[in-house]
């Protein structure tokens, strides 16, 4: 799932302190899951802004809505209803789900209310870790499961590196490293021979390095 | 401010707190009026938002009151209860509401004394305290609508 953290309050009040009617939209998908911006943060962030704005005076006429995906512009669709009767949007989705509202009402400030962090797994309740980095050329066939891309602090392909400690990363001691991970996965699988193998040169091109990227279905595309 | 009275919600277990306070009536314990008591089934069924909303609305202090550690009648409800609580703390001081008007208690049913003592001395700390900075607008506003 895509994570994201909620922005500090006050980066948030003064984003709407100009405006009077804000819609706070949340999202049922990622944001829910890691309890960033699902319906119930959604009734909580409503209720801490009107609280800072009761303090300083001035009620906060503050609708909610959650919609079922925000990068969808199907669900964006279901704002238009109430998208007249409001002056800014504040979205509590990823930055897909905010671009999406802004892209669909374009005379419409639309604020994020949180900072997407990282594609990641649940490793137990509350405890989110980054796992994927979407590199668009998956190496987990050959690494025996774990993504030295974005697992290994350095990104090495051909790792450990000298910083490899007792299994712990030299940037942090938190961090196992990902490629004793791998190591220990191969070995277990019986798959040494894997770790043997020296990989080339990552081509970045299929990340970033040929800018934004797109996927096409043409047999989906209309 | 000396004729201050708080308006304190408490959010009781049925299974420990609401009992007790039941307990402290039985045994003629006075507590002060100001406590308006919430019965829930469990503690751990209070959520942030129903806490956030009692300040919203006007409350001067928040206890939730759950069951002694190990004595849940729903195994832990009042664990994550307490964990709760603390993140709405957080949450209150980010507001800039002070933290210290919600509290997590934790008593048996049984302890009749103890929740009228509890009911009294949070009524009293809030009354240092002073009024919640939501309050004076969200009574004035009350007013306004009221007409």
């Amino acid at each position: 799932m895509i994570t994201a953290e909620r922005k500090p309050l006050e980066e948030l009040i003064e984003y709407i302190r100009p405006f009077d009617r804000i819609l706070l939209v949340g999202c049922n998908e990622c944001v829910t899951v890691c309890a960033a911006g699902g319906r119930k943060e959604v009734g909580l962030l409503a209720s801490s802004l009107q609280m800072a704005s009761l303090k300083s005076g001035k009620p906060l006429d503050i609708k909610e809505m959650t919609l079922e995906r925000q990068c969808d512009p199907e669900y964006v669709e279901e704002l238009l209803p109430v998208i007249d009767g409001v002056d800014a949007v504040m979205s509590m989705a990823c930055g897909c789900g905010v671009q999406e509202v802004a892209r669909r009402f374009k005379n419409m400030p639309v604020f994020p209310a949180l900072n997407t962090t990282f594609m990641g797994a649940s490793e137990r309740q509350g405890v989110w870790a980054e796992r994927c980095r979407g590199c668009g050329d998956c190496l987990l066939g050959i690494t025996g499961g774990i993504c030295p891309i974005v697992r290994c602090s350095k990104q090495l392909l051909n790792g450990p590196c000298g910083g490899s400690s007792t299994g712990k990363c030299e940037v942090n001691p938190e961090i196992d490293c990902a490629w004793q991970l791998i190591w220990d996965r191969l070995k277990a699988l019986g798959m040494e021979d894997r770790y043997e193998e020296i990989m080339p040169a990552k081509d970045w091109r299929t990340d970033r390095g040929s800018g934004p990227r797109k996927i096409l279905r043409e047999d989906l595309a209309e | 401010m000396e004729n201050f009275e708080p308006i304190i919600v408490a959010f009781c277990c049925h299974y420990c707190a609401y009992t007790a306070a039941d307990m402290a009536g039985s045994r003629r314990c006075t507590y002060p009026p100001n406590v308006k008591i919430i019965r829930v089934p469990c503690s751990g069924k209070v959520d942030a938002i129903h806490i956030m909303k009692a300040f919203e609305k006007g409350a001067d202090g928040v206890y939730v009151a759950g069951c002694l550690e190990g004595d849940c009648h729903f195994k832990n409800g009042n664990l994550k209860a307490a964990h709760r609580v603390d993140y709405v703390k957080k949450l209150l001081d980010e507001v800039g509401v002070e933290s210290e008007r919600l509290e997590m208690v934790l008593m048996s049913a049984g302890m009749g004394e103890f929740f009228a003592e509890t009911a009294s001395r949070f009524t009293e700390k809030i009354r240092r305290l002073g009024p919640s900075p939501i309050r004076p607008v969200a009574h004035s506003e009350a007013m306004a609508a009221a007409g």
